[in-house]
């Protein structure tokens, strides 16, 4: 099978004032529709870089990354984005912040009424029907995140990516969403790729796991196959042979073989 | 540590579930959201007096202060008025504020809605033209980096280094006086507006970005409401600017209005009036400045 997206010899240097940052170098991917890739690697390990080249909202210096059968050159709404930090515009409601990207999309083709009903039912999706008219200040950092993912849905993007959507959340907080994002995953069988430093988030969401090398001039270390049948539960999880393994080799790559080494700055 | 928080059973008391949430709204709002991120107004409680005299007090302790003061001085005479001199000839005043008796006696009504009206055109035109040039130098680099110099130095100069600019050019005090308020007001404007275009999050474009927003929804629905709050300030502190310039502006071009007013009665050696003017220009200035923030707040939003 062709692979759905692509990613080819992709290499970043960011020119700055302090000179020329190497930030990737030689990533090569493939991953396939419908699959679920987490990138995980230490800060400065380049994951939020490669997850803007996915997006389109950087260029590689070169390579190529082609999705879907096309070069990616400019972000858009096939590659929907969950930011870290939500990015929910502050002055326009819960629904409204969905509804422009519902009508960036569907617009054209459809009357506003229907766009009206897809905000609705991405907003439920993520269960935030009861906060629709409120605006972002008004509700928890998990729900903000949750009407991020919304935004993102309603798209019907052909890839989610997420940064570290998750990362700024308390942890109970975090494992309710890690569960519901499997959920709605599974229901709507849409293509992620998710960037975390969390393993065990990683784990339990991923089909592969991309291990990255520390920066600077990052690139992929291993590729795991995670290989835990679906649906995952999460409490039953703990005493799967599998997962126990997996979670090993992701922490013997992160803190054994590639262990970071905080730079002065 | 994240392991721990793994095994921990679900807790269905913290966050409800998805579909409990949807039916029950009001429920769910109260177990997720503390009340004090809700701006439902409090329960009406009685009347809390200890803060209101807090709040009373000292204002009108402070300027219950200045008039005591202000009497003591003026005991022994001379040819500044008493406090209760002012006060009488500022009910004469105000008695018939709307009196004409030729171009150069007018009631106080009418001048303070002369320099008013000269100041809502300068500023206007202030507003009118400062705010979109705002917009360009924040969001060009090259404009910004060709105006700056400029406004870093014009910005300085003393509203009344203007006025004979606006004489030479206008050949008529009004428009002189007008120019002046221009000039002088359109500073603040400009660089708010520039410096809140520039700190529009870079996170909100790229969403722009994301959702390939046309150019039109970009500037309604993401960059005004962002910069909003900043082009208020700017009128705020222009507004301030205007008023503070037109009564040097008036005593020097003449005409009908509170600046040109002072000048006269200081002429006609009143010094009463002279008083009078200085608490109106002070309470004209507040009310502008209230007004302003009351809208100003009417327009912030939360970040977080």
């Amino acid at each position: 099978m062709k692979p759905f997206i692509q990613v080819q010899d992709a290499e970043m240097v960011f020119t700055t004032r302090k000179g020329r940052f190497h930030a990737l170098q030689n990533v090569n991917l493939d991953v396939q529709r419908g699959e679920f890739i987490t990138l995980i690697g230490h800060s400065g390990c380049g994951k939020s870089t490669l997850l803007n080249l996915f997006a389109g909202l950087l260029q590689p210096t070169s390579g190529a990354l082609i999705c879907d059968g096309r070069e990616i050159a400019a972000p858009g709404p096939e590659r929907a984005v969950v930011f870290q930090n939500h990015s929910l515009l502050p002055w326009l409601s819960c629904l409204d912040n969905v509804l422009l990207a519902v009508e960036s999309v569907f617009g054209g083709k459809e009357a506003s009424a229907k766009l009206k009903v897809r905000a609705r039912a991405a907003l439920e999706l993520v269960g935030m029907s009861h906060a629709l008219h409120k605006r972002p200040h008004e509700i928890s950092g998990g729900m903000k995140q949750r009407v991020g993912i919304a935004r993102a849905l309603a798209m019907e993007p052909k890839v989610l990516l997420m940064d570290e959507p998750f990362g700024a959340l308390d942890a109970l907080t975090r494992a309710k969403l890690q569960d519901e994002l499997l959920k709605i995953v599974s229901r709507t069988q849409s293509t992620v790729i998710m960037v975390t430093h969390d393993v065990d988030e990683a784990v339990l969401l991923s089909d592969r796991i991309v291990m990255m090398t520390n920066g600077p001039a990052a690139t992929i270390g291993e590729i795991l196959e995670v290989g835990i049948p679906r649906p995952r539960v999460r409490v039953e999880l703990a005493e799967v042979a599998r997962y126990v393994a997996a979670r090993k080799e992701v922490i013997d790559f992160l803190y054994t073989r590639h262990a970071h080494v905080e730079q002065a700055a | 540590m994240v392991s721990a928080v793994f095994h921990s059973p679900s807790d269905p008391v913290a966050v409800p579930a998805p579909a409990a949430a949807a039916g029950r709204p009001a429920a769910a709002n109260e177990a997720v959201m503390p009340a004090a991120a809700r701006p439902a107004k409090p329960p009406r409680d009685p009347i809390d007096w200890r803060g209101l005299a807090l709040r009373v007090l000292p204002p009108v302790l402070s300027i219950g202060l200045l008039i005591g003061l202000w009497a003591l001085a003026t005991m022994k005479g001379g040819s500044f008025p008493t406090p209760a001199a002012t006060f009488d000839a500022a009910v004469k005043l105000f008695a018939d504020p709307f009196y004409r008796n030729g171009p150069n006696d007018q009631g106080i009504g009418w001048n303070i809605l002369n320099s008013l009206g000269r100041v809502g055109m300068g500023f206007g035109l202030a507003a009118v033209v400062g705010i979109p040039l705002g917009f360009i130098i924040g969001r060009f680099e090259f404009a910004n980096r060709m105006v700056s110099p400029l406004i870093a130095l014009l910005k300085p100069v003393s509203p009344l280094a203007w006025l004979p600019i606006g004489l030479l050019a206008f050949k008529s005090a009004n428009p002189a006086a007008i120019w002046t308020i221009f000039i002088c007001s359109i500073w603040p404007m400009v660089v708010n507006t520039a410096v809140g275009v520039q700190r529009v999050p870079t996170d909100y474009l790229n969403v722009a970005r994301v959702l390939k927003l046309s150019e039109w929804k970009v500037i309604t629905r993401i960059l005004l409401p962002a910069v909003l709050p900043y082009v208020l300030t700017g009128v705020r502190l222009s507004v301030g600017t205007a008023w503070l310039v037109i009564v040097a502006a008036e005593m020097l071009t003449g005409g009908v209005g509170i600046g040109f007013w002072v000048w006269d009665e200081w002429n006609n050696l009143n010094v009463a009036h002279i008083l009078i003017a200085i608490f109106v220009i002070g309470t004209v200035g507040l009310l502008l400045e209230w007004m302003l923030m009351s809208l100003a707040k009417h327009f912030t939003f939360n970040e977080d």
